[in-house]
């Protein structure tokens, strides 16, 4: 596992210059899955806040080859791009290693792109596919996602009235791919620079396809001052609303269990899209959103063998 | 009018001015990284960060962490801020250590 | 190049074939680096016969057997930015679903090639050949080459291979076939040898790739109202030039088989009078009528339109110019509110401003694969007839209404109880 001043002498993927809010979350994502990785890499992009403000034409802020071909298909073109690579090395035009990684948030992955992905990673080809998962869509105004959590408000799903934000469980996208029996699968957060480095690592040198899910604050639709970014990945793996793990080769393993699991409301309150959850006296929603997050974590510990405290 | 059977080579550069008969082909950027030359400094409003190089225990939090790769480092050390780039966010001053406290954000045009 | 199973052609052969089959051949002897496909009736054969060239290990192409035509076109996209040549095939609704990519693939420029089975699309659900899929893309950017029968087929392929690549034209190109029509009917195809067809296409060697990792580059940024449209103008300047790069290929490849080919094809068009526009399996059909018709002193004609993107507008001006009557036949509808389908609309427009230009009139036929007859076709060279003599005497109404007459042959009309063919009073030429 690579150490910081290791992960300094590496050339920077991804320069300033590119047109992200200040203290957005997917540029570190970036830079440390692709500082993690020795061989050259070619990289696809799902239409998002990271391709348009990375690739403002006549600019790119990418210095490693990047295509962006539509918002739900990374999956499928980089896929492509890895079949090429094949056949041209096939036939002695290309003789070096090569790595491919597609990035997409989650709205092109959870949601629209979700079959490219899927089919994909069926079909075996060898990359790494890393949603920088920002829970909802950004680029377009902050509208609710599958990967929205429990609670938060956004634009589509707004806490009205009577609806107090999204009244629907986050879809746990990890699992769905760690049920294709794919070599790898793992999820992490831009915070823990340890843990994904160290799971980019593992993801690229299995052979095959890989997923890794990292949690990216978006301070713009969680209502978050923007310096506290990466405080707030931390504080979901501290309460476990977004907990470490990953699942090599069939195997759950939780990567990190806090000593002292901390409330949700820690995580929530600086948050303006659960603002409304400490605005209703009565304490449901805050108490309906731990619950949640509970049951989750809880059935996470036990699909990984361990009790409920998080011990072995 | 260009003639026809002109081609349109790929080599050209990808541009904002130029005629289309003398821009990269199918919106290609041929040549990568050159949006390090848009100077996204101009966005900060109110605060800039400055760092006290006698308190920085080089520990490269400020520099994994800043989204704009605004932390000029010599090899292993920490030199300073671009701030041609620098966007004001603050997440420097947040990641670094409590103790070391290496990093403010101050004023903007109070630096140094 | 492949050596199993008497799978090397090694001399020329007349094969019987269908258009599926002379169409996978062709693209075992063009070799492609990748293959990106979703199966889809009619298309279907064409795929499962190029995956078998793949397991047999015939051919060392990537096939990637994607979970959609949206991931197929996607994933082609991604390998001939990667530098590979690529190929796809699809029919009616899943070439509707790559509608979105097929602009990525103009507008990146990348010369993706692509056999389609053209069928109707849904609904109600169709299975059977039209033009509809193909003239729904007729504005993406892609060269669109109609065969008329396998031999076509297979010979169109392997020119937009050339076409494709040309450094002036860098364009995709469909290359299309009537479903089951072409795609299942069985004909004599010669097959050109291996060692032919691979000298014809030469190797693919890009300028630019993204797997030259050591000149990285970005492909797809986001081009603003500051240049989106310079690209855009870029890929209409390729279309130009394609009409000549069409033109020396098809040269070119006569030179080769003895087959040439160009923008259009005209049929007995030197003194024609009356001329029946139309592209795809319906010219074959049109020429056995052409040549009855001749036989009985009628002075009928036709022109095929073999390449629809670029518009052969001049090429049309100019076989067209001294006609009396054009009748334009569609095989899909634009469903416009009664002015006939695209190869009508855009006929007309190419004929534009001619000196006493013929009188022009459209016919949406054979949707949903619907059999087209000898006899309907004869019926509109008798309304040609009718049209030109009423011209005569009243030239300027006759011109005007019937430029805004879409008919539709072949269906069942009030009164047509049972069968939906037309049959004129008298036969041209007999009376």
């Amino acid at each position: 596992m690579p150490t910081l001043k290791e992960l300094a002498r590496r050339p920077n993927p991804l320069t300033g210059g590119h047109s992200a809010c200040a203290g957005c979350g997917f540029p570190q994502a970036v830079r440390l899955v692709l500082m993690s990785i020795d061989e050259p890499v070619v990289v696809a992009g799902a239409t998002g806040c990271m391709e348009v403000t990375t690739t403002t034409y006549p600019n790119t802020a990418w210095t490693v080859p990047f295509i962006h071909n539509a918002f739900e298909n990374a999956a499928a073109t980089i896929s492509g791009v890895e079949a090429a690579y094949q056949a041209l090395r096939r036939k002695g035009k290309i003789d070096r290693e090569i790595r491919f990684v597609a990035f997409g948030g989650d709205g092109g992955t959870y949601d629209i792109g979700l079959q490219s992905l899927s089919g994909a990673v069926e079909r075996g080809h060898r990359f790494l596919y890393v949603c920088y998962d920002n829970q909802a869509y950004m680029n377009t105004g902050i509208q609710r996602s599958s990967a929205t959590p429990f609670g938060a408000s956004t634009t589509t799903s707004p806490a009205g009235d009577v609806v107090p934000g999204k009244q629907q469980r986050r879809k746990d996208l990890t699992a769905i791919m760690a049920a294709h029996g794919i070599p790898y699968v793992a999820q992490s957060t831009i915070a823990h620079w340890q843990d994904l480095t160290r799971k980019v690592k593992r993801a690229t040198e299995v052979d095959g396809p890989s997923f890794i899910n990292v949690l990216a604050p978006c301070r713009l639709g969680w209502g978050t001052d923007p310096s506290q970014t990466i405080r707030l990945a931390e504080l979901a793996a501290e309460t476990c609303a977004w907990p470490l793990f990953e699942v090599d080769h069939g195997q759950w393993k939780v990567t990190y269990v806090p000593k002292n699991k901390l409330a949700i409301e820690e995580y929530l309150k600086p948050q303006e899209r659960f603002r409304h959850v400490f605005e209703d006296e009565t304490g449901q929603l805050l108490a309906a959103i731990q619950k949640d997050v509970d049951e989750q974590w809880q059935a996470l510990l036990a699909r990984a063998g361990l009790g409920k405290d998080g011990k072995a | 009018m260009n003639a026809p059977g002109k081609a349109v080579s790929s080599e050209k550069q990808a541009s904002v001015t130029l005629p289309w008969t003398e821009m990269a082909e199918g919106g290609l950027v041929p040549r990568g990284g050159t949006a390090a030359s848009v100077k996204t400094g101009a966005w900060r409003t109110g605060k800039m960060p400055v760092i006290d190089l006698s308190r920085c225990i080089h520990c490269l939090r400020c520099w994994i962490w800043c989204p704009d790769s605004a932390v000029i480092l010599d090899g292993e050390k920490v030199t300073g801020f671009d701030y041609d780039h620098c966007k004001g966010c603050g997440i420097c001053e947040q990641v670094c250590p409590p103790k070391v406290h290496a990093i403010q954000m101050v004023p903007e045009g109070v630096e140094g | 190049m492949g050596g199993v199973n008497g799978h090397v052609v090694t001399q020329r052969r007349r094969m019987t074939m269908t258009g599926a089959e002379a169409t996978a051949e062709a693209m075992r002897q063009i070799h492609p680096d990748v293959v990106a496909a979703y199966p889809i009736t009619p298309q279907t054969d064409i795929v499962m016969r190029f995956a078998r060239y793949v397991s047999d290990g015939v051919v060392q192409t990537e096939f990637v057997p994607v979970e959609s035509e949206h991931s197929a076109l996607s994933a082609v996209v991604g390998a001939s930015a990667a530098g590979a040549r690529a190929m796809t095939a699809t029919s009616g609704p899943g070439f509707a679903l790559m509608h979105e990519i097929l602009y990525v693939a103009s507008g990146y420029r990348l010369p993706i090639v692509m056999p389609v089975a053209n069928r109707a699309l849904s609904g109600p659900i169709n299975i059977h050949g039209d033009h509809s899929d193909t003239m729904g893309s007729r504005d993406a950017g892609w060269i669109q080459i109609f065969s008329e029968n396998a031999q076509e087929a297979y010979d169109n392929l392997i020119q937009a291979v050339r076409i494709a690549e040309d450094p002036s034209v860098r364009l995709p190109v469909q290359v299309t076939q009537d479903g089951f029509i072409i795609t299942h009917g069985m004909e004599i195809v010669e097959v050109l040898t291996d060692a032919e067809v691979q000298q014809f296409v030469g190797t693919y060697e890009p300028e630019r790739y993204l797997l030259d990792v050591e000149r990285p580059m970005t492909v797809g940024a986001l081009a603003l109202q500051n240049s989106y449209f310079e690209v855009k103008r870029q890929l209409a300047e390729a279309m130009v030039n394609a009409r000549r790069v069409i033109a020396d290929v098809g040269e070119a490849f006569g030179r080769l088989s003895g087959r040439y080919y160009g923008l259009t094809e005209p049929y007995r068009m030197n003194d024609a009078e009356l001329a029946v526009v139309v592209l795809g399996s319906t010219a074959g059909t049109a020429k056995v009528v052409v040549d009855e018709l001749r036989n009985r002193g009628v002075k009928a004609g036709l022109v095929k339109i073999r390449v629809f993107r670029p518009f052969p507008a001049q090429n049309l001006r100019d076989l067209l110019r001294g006609t009396r009557a054009v009748g334009v036949l569609d095989r899909s509808d634009s469903v416009s509110g009664g002015l006939g389908g695209p190869v009508f609309a855009e006929t007309k427009a190419a004929l534009y401003g001619l000196p006493d230009p013929p009188v022009m009139t459209g016919y949406v036929y054979g949707l949903g694969g619907r059999d087209t007859t000898p006899e309907m076709i004869e019926s509109v060279y008798e309304d040609l007839a009718e049209l030109a003599r009423r011209a005569r005497d009243n030239y300027a109404e006759v011109v005007a209404d019937a430029a805004l007459a879409g008919h539709y042959l072949g269906v069942r009309e009030p009164g047509q109880n049972g069968s939906p063919h037309r049959h004129g009073a008298a036969k041209l030429g007999e009376r």
